[in-house]
């Protein structure tokens, strides 16, 4: 028979291959090496579930927008603001666009924007699946010939992974709006000018960059939310645990990898 | 309250046959061995006590949860010799009322019951859609609900819509899973009279799991009772329970039923 996607029995009487603590973590990860394979083997086979997606883009991009607009915003007021002090001290104030669009091209955008996310969407994702699962939705579309897999974690995972990198930009250009506005008040440079430095000091290494990394981090908070709450049981409880769990799993898999693309991107800057 | 009256087709065409299933989780012997047939046109009632294994039954019947033994024959087909495709198709001709009535939360009633038709229907236009959500709110006489949310509808009404939305596919087989449970005594009247109806009215064969002696007694043609893992006890709500010699079946009225 088929494996079932809803359903599965666990056997905790079976003797432990190492221990039960190892055997726990490489069932663990194997679980999640299965979710992943489901994953990208559902997402290229038709029937497309594009108005599910189109609804989870809106869910997750349109409706993170203000709270992502907000931050980005205030982060380009604040990040310059306790800047030019420093730079002052040099007579460097006019390198404060140069300082921010490094800062928020190459490193605060795409990981303030993740960290938003995972708090905001993946929470989300892990409660709203975790409480499909414990009251039988889940099972209720399976029974009614609807792949519950394509339609709700390909669908979520696909809006994260294009949402996230839209909202890193967003965030990138209020915070280039919030970075201006002190700039403008305090040295009174004009608009084109600002701009003008703004991106003569980044490259498209570092616009790509950002870009591939916000699609790793979307793709990573999907994922995870949608795990941990396709896999939640034990009712209310789990569904908070899901939630809770997907938050910080998450944040702390964003974590590693900022810090693997950090190696991966100063290895391509040296050759 | 009297009894149902056996109705079933007396050449005893087998729609669900099932023969030496098995299931365990764990150390915890579920199922140990259970044979049963669910017959043409019949209302077949499974009783028995919670943790049994009832509900784990029709999992199995419907594919969501694979036997460890055994084999379950549903309209013809080996369901553990299905493929995913082949499985969906016979899904469509079983409909699964769930104890939770598991109505999707973010959908109205409306979306609830298209979702589906639209999936599994192909070529439908905008005005058969809309006569097939009004014709099957209209069998469970919820159609003025049409527009609300699932979290504005009572108990009785959530599990009424989630009949409605299997019956929207038209199956051959329905399976109940706990109806009764969590309603109130005149609501639970009222989802049994449904489930006779739906029998009458769409000639469903039907397996009910209840541990409700009220619900048996209304809607079952033939009650069949799991004790210890196995179908040890079948037949009509009277056979069952006239003169129980098992102490186990004299319990289950004696603490469960007030006639």
């Amino acid at each position: 028979m088929q494996a079932s996607t809803t359903s599965s029995k666990s056997d905790s009487s079976a003797k432990p291959v190492v221990s039960r603590r190892f055997d726990r973590i490489f069932l663990a990860l194997s679980d999640v090496a299965s979710f992943m394979a489901q994953f990208f083997k559902e997402v290229f086979v038709p029937p497309y579930e594009g108005k599910e997606i189109i609804r989870q883009c809106y869910e997750v991009g349109v409706r993170s927008l203000p709270l992502i607009s907000l931050t980005g915003f205030i982060t380009g007021i604040v990040f310059t603001n306790q800047s030019r002090p420093s730079l002052a001290t040099f007579g460097a104030t006019s390198w404060l666009p140069s300082l921010i669009s490094i800062a928020l091209v190459r490193a605060l955008a795409p990981l303030v924007t993740a960290l938003i996310a995972s708090g905001r969407v993946g929470s989300n994702i892990g409660a709203e699946l975790g409480s499909m699962r414990v009251t039988e939705q889940i099972e209720a579309m399976e029974v009614s010939g609807t792949n519950p897999f394509k339609f709700l974690v390909v669908s979520r995972v696909v809006a994260t992974t294009f949402m996230i990198p839209t909202l890193a930009m967003f965030f990138i250009l209020l915070g280039m709006l919030g970075s201006y506005v002190n700039v403008h008040q305090n040295e009174a440079t004009s608009f084109m000018t600002f701009i003008d430095q703004f991106f003569s000091s980044i490259s498209f290494l570092d616009i790509n960059s950002t870009v591939v990394k916000s699609i790793v981090f979307g793709f990573t908070i999907g994922m995870v939310g949608s795990y941990k709450g396709y896999h939640s049981s034990k009712g209310t409880e789990g569904v908070g645990r899901a939630a809770n769990s997907s938050v910080v799993t998450s944040m702390f898999l964003v974590f590693i990898e900022e810090l693997l693309a950090l190696q991966i991107i100063n290895a391509i800057r040296a050759v | 309250m009297n009894p149902k009256q056996p109705r079933y087709n007396d050449q005893k065409e087998g729609v669900i046959t099932i023969r030496n299933l098995k299931i365990s989780f764990g150390d915890l012997h579920v199922l140990r061995g259970v044979d049963l047939d669910l017959y043409q046109g019949e209302n077949l009632v499974v009783l028995g006590r919670s943790g049994t294994g009832k509900s784990v039954l029709i999992k199995i019947i419907s594919g969501l949860l694979e036997p460890d033994e055994g084999t379950v024959n549903v309209l013809g087909q080996d369901v553990s010799q299905l493929n995913s495709r082949e499985l969906d198709a016979l899904r469509l001709k079983i409909g699964f009322s769930f104890q939770s009535s598991a109505l999707y939360d973010s959908m109205t009633v409306r979306e609830n019951l298209e979702f589906p038709l639209i999936r599994n229907v192909r070529n439908l236009s905008r005005a058969e859609i809309n006569k097939a959500v009004e014709e099957a709110l209209e069998d469970v006489g919820l159609s003025q609900t049409i527009n609300q949310m699932p979290s504005e509808l009572s108990g009785g009404q959530r599990k009424r819509i989630g009949i409605a939305r299997t019956l929207i596919l038209k199956p051959e087989i329905m399976l109940y899973d706990e109806p009764t449970a969590g309603l109130d005594p005149i609501t639970s009247n009222e989802i049994n009279n449904l489930i006779n109806e739906v029998q009458e009215r769409h000639n469903t064969s039907s397996i009910i799991i209840t541990h409700d002696l009220t619900c048996a007694k209304t809607v079952g043609d033939r009650i069949a009772m799991l004790l210890d893992g196995r179908f040890e006890r079948q037949g009509t709500f009277e056979e069952i329970f006239e003169d129980p010699n098992d102490e186990r079946v004299k319990q289950f009225y004696e603490y469960n039923f007030i006639d």
